[in-house]
């Protein structure tokens, strides 16, 4: 896979980080104009305009709950988790149902840098830089049947690697689902990598989902199954408590969560809050899907 | 050194230093950036933990004294006391000022809408009774009786406080859980019956 190891760029190629920030400027100044960078697809506009978080806090400060309980848990943790050699179950209603290494499941596959909003359930946010493969590119190739209506996804059961295993907080393993229209979308991406690195153990390696326009507990970290099913998959954390956590998860400033408000955010290593954007700021995007749909009662 | 003196020259300016050392542990984290990633958060948890602490402290003088037949340690127990408030009224601040951005009317509106903080606000409103009338003017012009009365609020006042912590938790109660088995051990220990003439 491309990005198994830090690239060997030369240090003469790499922009300099001021004009990175100011790399509307440079392109305007250089010819190129607003008109150009207006035309640009709406997707890359969006996640041009979001600077992301330290890379530090990023990876120290993790909700893991198989590499501990405590945020900083994760990264000390992170030792335990043996990311390669990796392999995925497909399983299901799908015309290629197999047990694929990981990287074989993305072959031929170019992964892409997508800088997301990331909304924890709990009220803190983050804007990371993730480096992964649009899950629909890797569901098109393996062909689901009709029967398909739901993606259930599983992280590694092994308590071995995953410590925080042994206390049964939560009902191992770990089980996230999506329906088959949000796994299309072309927003959710299947992630290996955050800040052109591989994705480091406590940020779920070697591969977990990334829904931006959800509350982060929805992305799924070093998943080892993916079942395409046709009823409702039961996530983790909705059996954990269903009136605190539902399957849509979707990430909505006008429904509170039972214990504080979820209209605003506070953004990590910030002590001020920020307003908390409908669908995370990805409404236009992906509100479609919901239309006609109780947001309330699907929370 | 008479007992007087022993508890002006050395046991008070040592309660003193211990009752500010969390503040100015939080102070040095804030200004060298030893906070979490959630400073906001971080901040809430210590100080609401330190307040509860200093709470059990205050509530482990009388079984101290009784056990130990220091009955001087009475002296100390309104200090200890008063710093247990003062974390917890530093703990409501932060909550207030980063939480709610000092919308009071988000205050009442969370203080109603969500059991966990009712229970936490009620707990710091004990206190701040207790606080207030903790002098021994207010003592003497309300009379032993009806002051002792007043002030067995504080065992109400620590229940709700861990009922708070408990509540307050995403998924795993156990630290919570062991703040509750002290303060049933604390509240226990008054229940030992009393020796005929001890």
């Amino acid at each position: 896979m491309l990005i198994r190891r830090p690239p060997g760029i030369p240090t003469s190629q790499i922009t300099d980080e001021r004009l990175f920030w100011n790399r509307r400027q440079w392109l305007a100044s250089v010819g190129l104009g607003m008109a150009g960078i207006a035309s640009l697809p709406r997707l890359v506009e969006a996640q041009d305009s979001l600077k992301p978080t330290a890379e530090d806090l990023i990876i120290s400060y993790n909700n893991f709950y198989e590499l501990g309980l405590d945020k900083s848990d994760p990264k000390e943790n992170a030792h335990f988790l043996k990311p390669r050699p990796w392999s995925i179950a497909v399983e299901g209603d799908v015309k290629q149902p197999a047990v694929y290494d990981v990287e074989g499941l993305f072959k031929g596959l170019k992964p892409e840098e997508r800088v997301y909003r990331h909304r924890c359930v709990e009220g803190w946010s983050m804007v990371a830089p993730w480096l992964g493969y649009p899950l629909r590119d890797v569901i098109k190739r393996l062909e689901p049947g009709s029967k398909a209506k739901y993606v259930e996804f599983y992280t590694l059961l092994d308590p071995k690697q995953m410590p925080g295993q042994r206390r049964g907080v939560l009902d191992w393993p770990y089980i996230e689902g999506l329906r088959m229209d949000e796994a299309m979308h072309p927003l959710t991406l299947l992630t290996v990598g955050l800040y052109g690195k591989v994705l480091p153990n406590q940020n779920g390696a070697p591969v977990r989902l990334i829904v931006p326009w959800k509350y982060g507990f929805k992305g799924i970290k070093s998943i080892v199954k993916i079942r395409f099913v046709e009823k409702q998959p039961v996530n983790t954390w909705k059996v954990a408590a269903p009136n605190e956590y539902g399957f849509y998860a979707n990430v909505n400033p006008t429904v509170d969560h039972p214990r504080w408000s979820q209209a605003r955010e506070r953004p990590l290593g910030q002590f001020t809050k920020i307003p908390t954007l409908m669908f995370n700021g990805y409404a236009d995007q992906v509100a479609s899907m919901y239309s006609g749909m109780d947001l309330r009662a699907n929370y | 050194m008479t007992e007087a003196q022993f508890l002006r020259r050395l046991v008070k300016p040592l309660l003193w230093i211990a009752g500010l050392a969390p503040l100015a542990y939080q102070i040095w984290a804030f200004q060298t950036g030893h906070l979490e990633a959630e400073p906001v958060k971080g901040m809430e948890h210590f100080t609401g933990r330190t307040a509860i602490i200093i709470l059990f402290i205050a509530l482990a003088v009388t079984p101290f004294r009784r056990f130990t037949g220091i009955n001087g340690a009475i002296k100390v127990r309104r200090l200890i006391g008063l710093f247990a408030f003062f974390y917890a009224l530093i703990h409501f601040s932060i909550f207030l000022v980063f939480d709610l951005e000092l919308s009071f009317g988000d205050l009442v509106t969370e203080v109603i809408k969500r059991p966990w903080i009712t229970v936490g606000f009620a707990a710091l409103l004990i206190q701040a009774v207790l606080a207030i009338t903790s002098p021994q003017p207010i003592l003497r012009w309300l009379g032993g009786k009806r002051w002792q009365f007043i002030h067995r609020g504080v065992y109400l006042a620590a229940i709700l406080g861990i009922v708070h912590f408990i509540w307050s938790q995403k998924k795993d109660i156990s630290l919570p859980l062991q703040y509750a088995a002290v303060l049933a051990v604390l509240l226990g220990l008054r229940l030992v019956p009393r020796r005929r003439g001890a």
